[in-house]
């Protein structure tokens, strides 16, 4: 009892201390109303139905989340557009490495190249077999990439930039097609589609390999890293200043709110 | 398709890249470090801005100043609330050379003008694919199916009715970030070097409540998660993962989340790279096998020496970088400076930060002050007495596993240089006597 008599005094002094600077207060009655005895608290608490999360184990007396509707089929079919590594949810269709340069050339090459070698600092989608070790790997879909699903999924489901999402199912078989061909990985006359696309593998695919820092990197775990005379003379190698390109100071214009 | 992976430039030492780039002058370092053109970095005595005349009272004193002598605006005169006027330039920056697009591109953290460990929800670093999708709130769907029991159909009314909402701590960081540094000092700046990463609070509903909702099937594994913006950015998340710490979030730092972070809602996969962190998230799919996307096979997959490549390199490791000075906050008077910095580490919480002072030769452990929580930024501090010596200032992070934060010269070692994702080596800058501060690579 006492507390909920702290609580309305606490509320009187707020509302004084408000009124002395011309602010109008709302009446503290909320917290003397909240002072209920012990008994009629609990029966309150026991008529609130208090939720579980589903899957929790629902002591007896509450009830399970109702949120939520069923899925339609057809709205998962709408959003259901994932492909992935062994073919499911590749669309029934097909395109040919011919239909798929035409198609490259009016949707895609203006940045990515006539032959994807890249225009600017767009993605180079072709060529660089041989340069992941060097000093300036090229990684494209035919150097890099392990699995040709994702150009489908992404040529479809990101591209082209600016106006994704507007390929078929067709258009999408023909462009991946001629991005293979690019790569010297299917012949000119191809021609791609969902009963095929199994057979084409990508040469980097066994170069990969999940995540082992925890073994590869183990030395990084360390108890008692140096402290003094950690090494000898330090000097500076090398000066971000001489390359010379951070941005300038002035901040963007325009409204950034 | 833009290029995503934030690569370096072609960097020969001593050499000036081959794009073409305004100069960065004198002048304009001196803007960026917010000291202003013409005033010198005020070393070696009275700061220059406030200083009166031998004896003299200090104007700023006597007579008494206009804004206390005079009625200040009103209460409302700005409904939502701007930072002072005097810190306009504390704001993202993009660097615009480094993406082809600058709707897939980033604008960085201002960290070097930022304390304590939350991140102002104005200043938190943007990372789109496919520029910013606004969504109403009222059309807003997310859609759980696949491998489910029962693919149900979400409003963010729903979202925002579920029981066991949570508030959590966590900092996001891009695997990205730092990537411009694997071949040596690049970016002059933290802004630009560590400032894809913030820290914020969010409130939002355990990704496990609405999974258990649609019943996971037993042969679940994986769980697809897929954005709303032109990118439909997807990625491929362990189960496990998603039902252990995972949150559907609506909010940070209190209030909905802004656009480019995700309105209305964005997932929240703690201490992992941000760019499982999708925003405008409209779809979980569950399945028994990962979907080998764009952006875990293509991107944010670690080439290293051999030509073998590293993938599903979710965690984000230890890795602190020291603020103030940087590049852009260089020190500007001898005698007493607060050194201070931000800690992290996606394997647990930060229990210890080093800061060296002579290039990582000699190390004094750091202060550690506010909140250490798991997965969310640490803020340290080292209260310095400067003489005027030139600096090699490093910072060093561990954490509660015991990971100790690397050189890049050890990290280099084991990864190579073409990794481009996940370098936390150690950072250092040099102050000079004048107290100007730059990006370097010591040896």
């Amino acid at each position: 009892m006492w507390k909920s008599a702290e609580k309305i005094l606490a509320a009187a002094v707020l509302a004084g201390a408000l009124a002395a600077t011309g602010i109008a207060v709302a009446d503290p009655q909320p917290a003397a109303k909240a002072a209920a005895t012990k008994g009629e608290k609990d029966k309150a608490r026991q008529a609130v139905n208090v939720l579980t999360p589903a899957g929790a184990s629902a002591p007896a007396g509450k009830t399970p989340i109702a949120l939520g509707r069923p899925a339609l089929p057809e709205e998962i079919a709408a959003w259901n557009i994932d492909v992935r590594a062994d073919g499911e949810g590749l669309p029934p269709g097909k395109g040919s490495v011919k239909e798929g340069e035409e198609l490259f050339l009016q949707n895609c090459a203006t940045c990515h190249g006539e032959f994807g070698e890249g225009a600017g600092r767009w993605p180079v989608l072709a060529g660089g077999r041989g340069t992941l070790k060097s000093e300036r790997p090229e990684k494209t879909i035919g150097s890099f990439w392990p699995y040709a699903s994702t150009v489908y999924d992404y040529v479809h489901r990101a591209m082209p930039f600016g106006s994704n999402m507007t390929l078929s199912a067709d258009q999408t078989y023909a462009i991946v097609a001629y991005l293979l061909n690019l790569n010297d990985l299917v012949p000119e006359n191809y021609v791609l589609s969902k009963e095929n696309f199994s057979k084409v593998d990508l040469p980097n695919e066994a170069n990969f390999f999940d995540d082992d820092r925890e073994t590869s990197e183990k030395a990084f775990w360390k108890t008692n890293p140096c402290m003094k005379e950690c090494s000898g003379e330090v000097h500076v190698t090398a000066r971000a200043q001489i390359l010379n390109v951070t941005p300038d100071g002035d901040p963007p214009k325009g409204d950034l709110e | 398709m833009s290029d995503t992976s934030l690569p370096p430039v072609e960097r020969a030492p001593g050499a000036k890249p081959s794009l073409s780039k305004p100069s960065l002058s004198r002048r304009r370092f001196l803007n960026l470090a917010g000291v202003g053109a013409g005033a010198a970095v005020a070393v070696g005595g009275r700061s220059a801005l406030a200083a009166p005349a031998a004896g003299a009272p200090d104007p700023n004193i006597v007579p008494v100043p206009d804004w206390t002598r005079t009625l200040g605006a009103p209460v409302n005169e700005n409904p939502y609330g701007k930072p002072s006027v005097f810190e306009k330039d504390v704001v993202r920056r993009e660097v615009t050379w480094l993406t082809a697009s600058s709707q897939s591109s980033v604008s960085f953290t201002p960290l070097y003008a930022l304390d304590s460990v939350i991140t102002p929800n104005g200043l938190c670093f943007v990372r789109h694919h496919g520029g910013q999708a606004e969504i109403e709130p009222d059309k807003y769907r997310l859609m759980i199916h696949g491998m489910v029991d029962k693919p149900l159909v979400f409003t963010l009314e729903d979202i925002k009715r579920m029981p066991g909402r949570v508030n959590r701590a966590y900092f996001l960081e891009c695997a990205a970030n730092s990537g411009m540094e694997w071949r040596g000092a690049q970016l002059n700046g933290c802004q630009f070097t560590h400032g894809m990463i913030h820290n914020l609070f969010y409130t939002g509903v355990p990704l496990k409540t609405l999974l258990d909702m649609a019943g996971v099937n037993p042969k679940g594994k994986w769980v697809l998660a897929e954005g709303a913006d032109a990118a439909v950015m997807t990625r491929s998340i362990p189960l496990e993962k998603a039902m252990k710490d995972c949150l559907v979030a609506f909010a940070m730092n209190g209030e909905a989340l802004r656009p480019e972070q995700g309105y209305p809602v964005r997932l929240v996969v703690p201490g992992w790279e941000g760019n499982m962190w999708v925003k405008w998230l409209r779809r979980l799919k569950v399945g028994d096998q990962p979907w080998q996307q764009r952006e875990e096979t293509s991107k944010y997959t670690d080439l290293l020496a051999d030509g073998r490549s590293r993938r599903f390199t979710f965690v984000m490791d230890a890795k602190s970088v020291v603020t103030s000075p940087s590049p852009q906050a260089p020190l500007k008077q001898k005698g007493p400076n607060v050194l201070s910095g931000i800690a992290w580490s996606g394997r647990g919480t930060i229990t210890r930060v080093d800061m060296s002072l002579d290039g990582g030769r000699n190390w004094t452990t750091a202060r550690l002050d506010g909140p250490a929580m798991p997965m969310s930024m640490t803020r340290f501090y080292l209260d310095f007495d400067w003489a005027g010596q030139e600096l090699m200032v490093q910072s060093r992070a561990m954490d509660d596993t015991g990971y100790v934060q690397p050189t890049k010269q050890e990290l280099r070692a084991v990864r190579g240089t073409n990794s481009i994702y996940h370098n936390n080596g150690i950072q250092t800058w040099l102050v000079r006597a004048n107290g100007e501060t730059e990006n370097v690579e010591v040896g």
